[in-house]
């Protein structure tokens, strides 16, 4: 660990002026609570608010996983890891079970969390009804009032152009029957999990500057029409690694003759269901 | 069914040196139902204004102008509204309506306004315009291309849609050929027969003798005269 | 006759600084009545139209209105919610410009859906099937249903915005200068649409307008306005015809006789 920075990089006031948010997101489930965003020595868009809320509820004797759409070993997943290692020292892992802080780009673990857990999502653009309504102070009424009618009009957009709701990540979702949230752009598969979750979850946006959250235990449910209900799709086809069939999958280019494999976006996920003797066709 | 007593009606020009021109003074009368009066006068007389007087049209200074009852110098305008839908008809000398509106619509909306079924109202304007010998295939065509005979025969054929009580004629047989004159006379019996009472302006004096129970001369209501 | 007024209006005065918006308007609207409001750019009507519609807080007065729920109420007291709620429920408000009362980026169906769904509609089938026949109602082929209001016409997208408003039927339409900017055949077609919505479903309405002609289509009262004050109202072709008021006088001896 590096003795030249305060222990997780930033300044105790600020990560108190974060907690705070922290607080009163969870303490209001799906709102959206500003926050003055730090400059970080990473570019918007690499997870800034998800690393400022690592930062500020990482102890010391925390274990730390970061994963990037499902990956440990992105760039960006690698760089976040060693940028607290060098800043906090706390240990890391790849191993979901393990791990007490996870932050996160674009997925959930497939792996059940549990309490004690904290999860810690990137957010790029936490307002919901931002597509369709660009003043803020506009969509901030809408939420006071709970006037989400525009919420529905997108999906009824989706159908009258697909058939069905396209919207595949980013769905929007009711939280405890009162604010509409944004879930970040996870796959709508994981949406799901996102309720009755005994971890804590935390949205963090850093160019944007909101902070918002979902308690353990929240219910959290997906926004859709009577008859065309919330459907948590997926590849349908099995992981080629491990032969998983109920994990999100991602599609590989595997030749320059168009060829592709289907494999778990979660690499911890599959890694492990191999160690255990799980194999898929393309299995090695 | 109409009653005016005492009234004048004078019009202030406020653009043109706030000039006052005063036209009735002391002017009253009665019809009763199922009676036909008709106004006369020189031209200039004020037939026409006494008219529009008793449509509610004109607003009159002083003295009471009664439709069954609902005195139209005092009335709100809600209750002329009223007034004019359910009890007072005004055949007017000129057609003025929404361009592009079906002719057949156009008899027909004094039926729809009344809340009517629009099958039943459509059915009651095609037979009128049917007897005032508009070509059916016109019926679908907006009256503000037609002639003037024909524009007159559809706004009659709207004033007589739905069976007023009391009844408003500007000139009705003015432009029209005898067989369609024959058709009016016939339409103005019909409803005197019904009990509406009417009053008209006939320069026809034909037909102001074979439909018309009296005749005021208006001459008698002007300022000077009461002078 | 009801004899409850749909809108009771009071003493509604906006003044902007030492300029008067409008001073002490008063009048009653009834159930299936249409007022027209004219005068000339800056006669006070657009201020009062948004003074009544909830856009602009007015500095003294009441706006009552014959709630569906509660009887009368004056709105400018109402929480901000309630009012929003009434807004896109018993009320309507047709702006001049399509485009400030249509989302462009949205397609013509999505448009008319909004406020259903605004109001808990959750059927896909019923509000799309909904949405067509009111693009039918204004006489919109039903099959540009999925196209954005940006590929209308402007009489089409005017016709547009009626049916995104009419179709959680509303008790109120407020409408400022509906047929402004529209060529005069586009016009008379939106005048003889809006006509006949507003008998089939019984609405009162309120149209501000420059336009003596619109008025004397649409609106059986009229009031003129000169200087944020009312200087004559009552049956709209009893002020066209027999203006008392010297400003009435004017303004229809202005207009070319065609």
């Amino acid at each position: 660990m590096s003795e030249e920075y305060n222990f997780a990089y930033l300044n105790e006031q600020t990560k108190r002026m974060i907690r705070r948010a922290i607080l009163k997101g969870l303490a209001v489930p799906g709102y959206q609570v500003p926050f003055a965003s730090r400059e970080m020595p990473m570019p918007y868009g690499w997870g800034t608010g998800g690393v400022q809320v690592s930062a500020a509820v990482m102890t010391e004797g925390d274990c730390f996983k970061v994963i990037d759409q499902g990956a440990d070993d992105t760039t960006n997943a690698v760089s976040i890891r060693s940028f607290f290692e060098r800043t906090a020292g706390v240990a890391t892992t790849t191993h979901t079970g393990e791990a007490t802080v996870i932050q996160t780009r674009h997925r959930i673990p497939e792996e059940p969390l549990k309490e004690g857990q904290i999860l810690v999502y990137q957010v790029p653009i936490p307002e919901p009804l931002r597509f369709l309504e660009p003043r803020e102070s506009e969509t901030r009424k809408m939420h006071s009032l709970e006037e989400y009618g525009l919420m529905h009009v997108k999906l009824y957009e989706d159908i009258s152009r697909h058939g069905h709701i396209s919207t595949a990540y980013a769905y929007p979702v009711s939280v405890e029957g009162r604010y509409v949230m944004d879930p970040s752009p996870i796959p709508k598969f994981d949406n799901p999990k996102l309720g009755d979750c005994p971890a804590i979850q935390l949205f963090g946006a850093g160019r944007e500057q909101r902070i918002y959250a979902l308690p353990p235990y929240t219910q959290v449910v997906s926004l859709d029409f009577e008859d065309h209900p919330f459907e948590a799709s997926k590849a349908d086809h099995a992981c080629a690694l491990c032969g998983a069939e109920d994990s999100y999958l991602d599609e590989v280019i595997v030749d320059d003759a168009g060829g592709r494999i289907f494999v778990c976006s979660d690499t911890d996920f599959c890694a492990r269901r191999q160690e255990a003797g799980h194999a898929g066709k393309d299995a090695a | 069914m109409f009653e005016l007593k005492d009234v004048s009606k004078s019009f202030t020009l406020h653009n043109q040196g706030s000039t006052v021109i005063p036209v009735f003074d002391g002017a009253g009368f009665t019809v009763a139902r199922g009676e036909c009066v008709a106004l006369t006068g020189a031209s200039g007389a004020g037939k026409s204004t006494l008219m529009r007087m008793i449509y509610g049209n004109y607003r009159a200074q002083s003295g009471v102008v009664a439709v069954d009852g609902v005195d139209l110098v005092t009335a709100a305008p809600r209750e002329i509204i009223r007034l004019r839908r359910e009890v007072l008809g005004y055949v007017s000398q000129f057609l003025r309506v929404v361009p592009r509106v079906p002719t057949l619509e156009v008899v027909a909306e004094p039926l729809l306004a009344l809340g009517v079924p629009a099958s039943d109202a459509r059915a009651r304007a095609a037979a009128l315009l049917q007897r005032l010998n508009i070509p059916e295939p016109l019926w679908s065509l907006s009256p503000t291309t037609f002639s003037g005979g024909e524009q007159q025969r559809v706004n009659i054929a709207r004033g007589f849609a739905h069976g007023f009580p009391a009844l408003l004629l500007d000139e009705p047989t003015a432009s029209l050929d005898a067989v369609n004159r024959a058709v009016v006379l016939e339409l103005i019996a019909e409803a005197k027969a019904r009990g509406t009472a009417i009053i008209g302006i006939f320069h026809d004096e034909a037909a102001r003798a074979q439909v018309c129970d009296r005749e005021i001369d208006v001459t008698g209501f002007s300022p000077a005269c009461a002078a | 006759m009801s004899d409850q007024a749909l809108l009771s209006v009071r003493g509604i005065t906006k003044r902007y600084g030492a300029h008067i918006g409008c001073a002490e308007v008063s009048f009653d609207l009834y159930p299936g009545e249409a007022m027209g409001i004219v005068g000339e750019s800056g006669s006070g009507k657009s201020t009062l139209l948004n003074c009544m519609a909830g856009h602009v807080a007015p500095d003294a007065g009441q706006v009552i209105f014959d709630t569906a729920v509660d009887g009368p109420r004056d709105t400018l007291q109402m929480s901000e919610p309630e009012r929003r709620m009434l807004a896109r429920t018993d009320w309507a408000f047709v702006h001049q410009h399509a485009r400030d009362g249509l989302r462009m980026g949205v397609s013509a169906g999505g448009n008319v859906g909004e406020r259903l769904m605004a109001v808990g509609a959750r059927n896909y089938g019923e509000i799309r099937a909904s949405a067509a026949g009111w693009l039918g109602r204004v006489e919109i082929d039903t099959d540009r249903i999925d196209d954005r209001p940006s590929t209308f016409s402007g009489g089409m997208q005017q016709r547009l915005q009626i049916a995104r408003n009419l179709v959680t039927g509303p008790r109120l339409v407020f409408m400022d200068e509906p047929t402004g900017g529209l060529d005069v055949s586009v016009q008379a077609r939106l005048l003889d649409l809006l006509r006949s919505l507003v008998r089939d479903m019984r609405l009162s309405a309120i149209i501000v307008t420059h336009d003596l002609a619109v008025v004397r289509l649409l609106a059986d009262r009229l009031t003129v306005m000169k200087s944020g004050h009312v200087v004559e109202s009552g049956l709209t072709d009893q002020v066209l015809d027999d203006p008392q008021h010297a400003y009435t006088q004017l303004l229809v001896s202005s207009i070319l006789q065609v």
